[in-house]
């Protein structure tokens, strides 16, 4: 999970550090766009091996709710 | 017969002509985006800083005309020879019929030449080959023409931030023949279950066009769209593109027996160089391995494999190609073919009729 939060705190270029943990509400950044969405897939498909999708991230309002959903896959 | 490899005996490619409309669309100076820095990291992302589009009342089966007349008439063919016509879109003249039936007329060919659509996309140039090929291989016709290509920029909204800016139009033929020693390898791939993630949703018959079809829609995002514009779920064809594409091609190049270094290019349906770069490096391939046309002309539907191919001139000639379309479906095309010394290999700008 703390790897997982490094990883996609690695993506952002303006977000501080201190909003970025297991709660938070990662849509809502004010940084989320579709090139950090594609990082996003991209870094979890390298990390994690895993395929993740519209449907994952539109579900998965925390950090920990989507890191929950790509362990599950 | 391996892993449903299609192995086509005896068949060449021999040109290959392009052609573009000659009306030039910067995405830097598209009004579309809020801003220059909104402008800047689209082009950033998709690698579209330009594309072209079809002027009013030209239609891409303008351009394959004079794309298909040209390559007839550089390969000095005669045109009673030309056994099969297909040509692979999913913007037609008409619903129906056919738009490779009005061309057979058009071009002047033999009413003994077979002509069919095939309605596919971003793999639809891949699929288109291996089925003209098949037609030939079985020495039932001595040579075909594929068009290929799309009207996209009629097709998406105007105001859709992510399609409109990245559609480019072209339209493109190219020539094969059959020839003793020759052959070409192909691995088509289906997973119907993401029909959804790029779709016009109304105008066919599950949903008949309606009044409410034609309503402007806002999305959160700010694009806009009617039902009968084409909708991209990004996130699943961006998700399915860097996982599926490099695993599928991966394993057919496995099959061949080829080594990524023993493939002079990699010809990719130019979908996003984001992307493209992602596979890029999962298939350890060399930029130099790996042209684009995208950057000039956009995302080019069916188009985009022969038009990055055109742009490479005569440096075509005598190289191994691997070829690879892969989108709307979901659908992935994959191929293996090599070019000859005499290849033509042209790209033209539409002069109007």
């Amino acid at each position: 999970m703390e790897e997982f939060i490094e990883s996609f705190y690695d993506i952002l270029d303006e977000t501080e550090k201190n909003e970025i943990n297991k709660n938070t509400d990662f849509k809502n950044l004010d940084e989320w766009d579709s090139m950090v969405t594609l990082m996003l897939i991209a870094m979890v498909d390298e990390n994690y091996a895993k395929q993740i999708s519209g449907t994952d991230l539109k579900e998965s309002l925390t950090l920990e709710n989507l890191f929950m959903r790509i362990q599950s896959k | 017969m391996t892993d449903g490899i299609l192995n086509i005996s005896n068949v060449q490619v021999s040109g290959s002509v392009s052609c573009v409309p000659k009306t030039k669309i910067s995405n830097l100076e598209n009004t579309l985006f809020n801003s220059t820095d909104e402008a800047l990291k689209f082009v950033e992302m998709t690698g579209v800083e330009e594309k072209r589009h079809l002027d009013p009342g030209v239609l891409v089966s303008d351009l394959c005309y004079e794309a298909a007349a040209l390559l007839i008439k550089k390969l000095a063919w005669n045109k009673d020879e030309i056994g099969v016509l297909i040509m692979v879109t999913q913007t037609p003249d008409y619903l129906i019929p056919n738009t490779a039936i009005i061309l057979q007329n058009r071009l002047g060919l033999s009413k003994n030449t077979a002509c069919f659509d095939i309605p596919l996309g971003c793999s639809g140039f891949v699929y288109g080959a291996s089925v003209l090929s098949s037609m030939i291989t079985s020495q039932g016709f001595k040579k075909g023409i594929l068009l290929v290509g799309d009207s996209s920029s009629l097709l998406a909204h105007k105001e859709d931030k992510t399609l409109s800016p990245l559609f480019g139009d072209a339209g493109c033929a190219t020539a094969f023949e059959f020839n003793e020693g020759k052959d070409l390898k192909f691995k088509l791939w289906t997973d119907g279950s993401g029909f959804k993630s790029i779709m016009i949703p109304d105008g066919g018959f599950r949903n008949i066009l309606s009044e409410e079809s034609l309503q402007v829609v806002e999305d959160k995002d700010g694009s806009k769209r009617t039902k009968v514009n084409p909708k991209m779920n990004g996130t699943d064809v961006f998700s399915f593109g860097i996982t599926q594409v490099p695993r599928v091609l991966k394993s057919f190049l496995q099959n061949l027996n080829k080594e990524v270094s023993e493939i002079d290019y990699f010809l990719f349906h130019q979908a996003n160089k984001f992307m493209l770069e992602m596979i890029r490096k999962k298939i350890k391939l060399d930029p130099s391995q790996m042209p684009y046309s995208m950057i000039k002309y956009g995302n080019t539907s069916s188009a985009s494999i022969p038009l990055t191919l055109s742009l490479l001139g005569d440096d075509a000639r005598n190289k191994k190609f691997a070829i690879c379309g892969f989108g709307i479906g979901l659908s992935i095309g994959s191929g293996y073919f090599e070019i000859g010394d005499r290849f033509i290999n042209e790209l033209i700008e539409y002069e109007g009729r």
